[in-house]
C-alpha cells in the first residue's frame, strides 16, 4: 500500500486488493483490513525512542536526529521520558554501574516497547572484556534489533530502525489481553 | 623562574626531604620524602616566586614487581602567574598506603585523590569525603593494580547480578519469550 500507486475506478463496486490483506471498496469509500494491520503500522509509523545516550554512539545517534539525515521523517521523534516512549536506543558501552539505571529506564517504558541496541559495546562488550563493563546488553534486556559498526554511521542507525519497523509490521496480534 | 632554580629554592629549604631529581624530555620531577608532602606543597603554593597554584593532576602508579616501595603518587603543579610547572612524587608502600590530604592546599585536589582511593586503594589521610568516585559503592578491590584481574573478580559484583536476576524474572511479561 505504501509506496506503491494505482490508479483506482472510484465508481467501481467491486472489492480490489490492493496489497496482500488489504481491499478498497471505491464507491464506498471504504477499505478494509484487519486490526494487526492498522496496528502495526501506526506503531511503526511513530515509533518514539527514547533520549537516552551512553557513549560515543550516543554522538551518533544524535547526528541521525538533527536535520541533516532526520529520523523525524520516519515517525521517529526523541522522547524525553521513558514514560512516553516505544524504544530505547541502547547507544554506547553499557558500564555495570549503569546496567541497573538501563533496565530501571526499560521497566519504566510501557508496553509495547522494542530495544534497539547501536554499535560494537552494546552488542557484545566490542574488545572491552573487562571488569567493567556488560558483555552486550542483551545479558539483561530483551533486545529486537542489533546494529554493528563502531560507533555505526547514521546510515547504519536508520538502517536498524526500519528492520525494527519491519518487525513490528509482522507481529500478530499484539494488542489483545490474552497472547 | 627557570626549573633549576626552583629546585634549588626546594633543596635550601628542605635539604633532608628532597630524595632524587629526574629530567625526562624537558620535564622535571622531584620525588620527595613523604612525611613533609604538606610543608613541601604548601611552601610551593604559597611563597610568592613558586606560586604553584594549580594543581593540574594528581595521579598514582602501580610499580608492582619493578620497585620498592610500589606505590607513587605523582602531582603536577603549574603556576598561573609565573608559567612554570614541577612535578613532585610520593613513594607510598602497600603496607602503608596512607599519604597526607592536600585538599587543605588545593581544594581541587578532592576527586583526584577520591579517583586515586578508588583505583588504586591508597588512604588520602585528612580527605573530607573520601568515597570512591568512579566504581559503585560496594565495589570490592582496587582496579587499577597491576595485580587485579583484568576481567574482572570471579564473584560478580552484586548490583549486576541483581540486574540479571530481575531481567530472568521480568521475562514472564515479555511479548515474545
Amino acid at each position: 500500500m505504501i509506496g506503491s500507486s494505482m490508479i483506482v475506478d472510484t465508481a467501481a463496486s467491486e472489492i480490489i486488493e490492493v496489497e496482500e490483506g488489504i481491499k478498497i471498496i471505491p464507491a464506498a469509500n471504504t477499505i478494509i483490513t484487519t486490526i494487526d494491520k492498522l496496528v502495526n503500522l501506526s506503531r511503526a509509523s511513530s515509533l518514539w525512542p527514547l533520549t537516552f545516550g551512553l557513549a560515543c554512539c550516543a554522538i551518533e545517534m544524535m547526528a541521525t536526529g538533527a536535520s541533516h539525515y532526520d529520523l523525524d521523517r520516519f515517525g521517529i521523534i526523541f522522547r524525553a521520558s521513558p514514560r512516553q516512549a516505544d524504544c530505547i536506543i541502547v547507544s554506547g558501552t553499557v558500564t555495570k554501574k549503569m546496567a541497573p539505571v538501563v533496565r530501571k529506564v526499560y521497566d519504566q517504558m510501557p508496553e509495547p516497547k522494542y530495544v534497539i541496541a547501536m554499535g560494537s559495546c552494546a552488542c557484545t562488550g566490542n574488545f572491552y572484556k573487562s571488569y567493567s563493563v556488560v558483555q552486550g546488553c542483551d545479558t539483561f534486556l530483551p533486545v529486537d534489533v542489533y546494529i554493528p559498526g563502531c560507533p555505526p554511521r547514521p546510515e547504519a542507525l536508520m538502517d536498524g530502525l526500519i528492520k525494527l519497523q519491519e518487525k513490528i509490521k509482522k507481529e500478530t496480534h499484539r494488542w489483545g489481553r490474552t497472547r | 623562574m627557570g626549573t633549576d632554580e626552583i629546585i634549588e629554592r626546594l633543596k635550601s629549604r628542605f635539604p633532608d626531604d628532597i630524595l632524587s631529581v629526574t629530567e625526562f624530555r624537558e620535564q622535571t620531577g622531584i620525588t620527595i620524602n613523604k612525611k613533609n608532602l604538606l610543608e613541601i606543597a604548601g611552601f610551593l603554593r604559597n611563597e610568592p616566586d613558586l606560586g604553584f597554584d594549580l594543581l593540574r593532576d594528581l595521579c598514582g602508579v602501580d610499580y608492582l614487581n619493578k620497585r620498592t616501595p610500589r606505590f607513587e603518587v605523582v602531582y603536577q603543579m603549574y603556576s598561573i602567574k609565573n608559567k612554570h610547572c614541577i612535578r613532585l612524587n610520593v613513594q607510598v608502600s602497600q603496607k602503608d598506603a596512607h599519604v597526607n590530604s592536600v585538599t587543605s592546599i588545593w581544594t581541587g585536589a578532592n576527586w583526584h585523590e577520591r579517583e586515586c582511593f578508588d583505583l588504586f586503594g591508597i588512604v588520602f589521610d585528612g580527605h573530607p569525603d573520601l568515597r570512591r568516585i568512579l566504581m559503585p559503592e560496594d565495589w570490592e578491590g582496587y582496579p587499577l593494580r597491576k595485580d587485579y584481574p583484568v576481567e574482572g573478580p570471579v564473584e560478580e559484583w552484586q548490583g549486576f547480578v541483581e540486574v540479571l536476576r530481575k531481567s530472568e524474572e521480568y521475562k514472564q511479561h515479555q511479548w515474545y519469550r
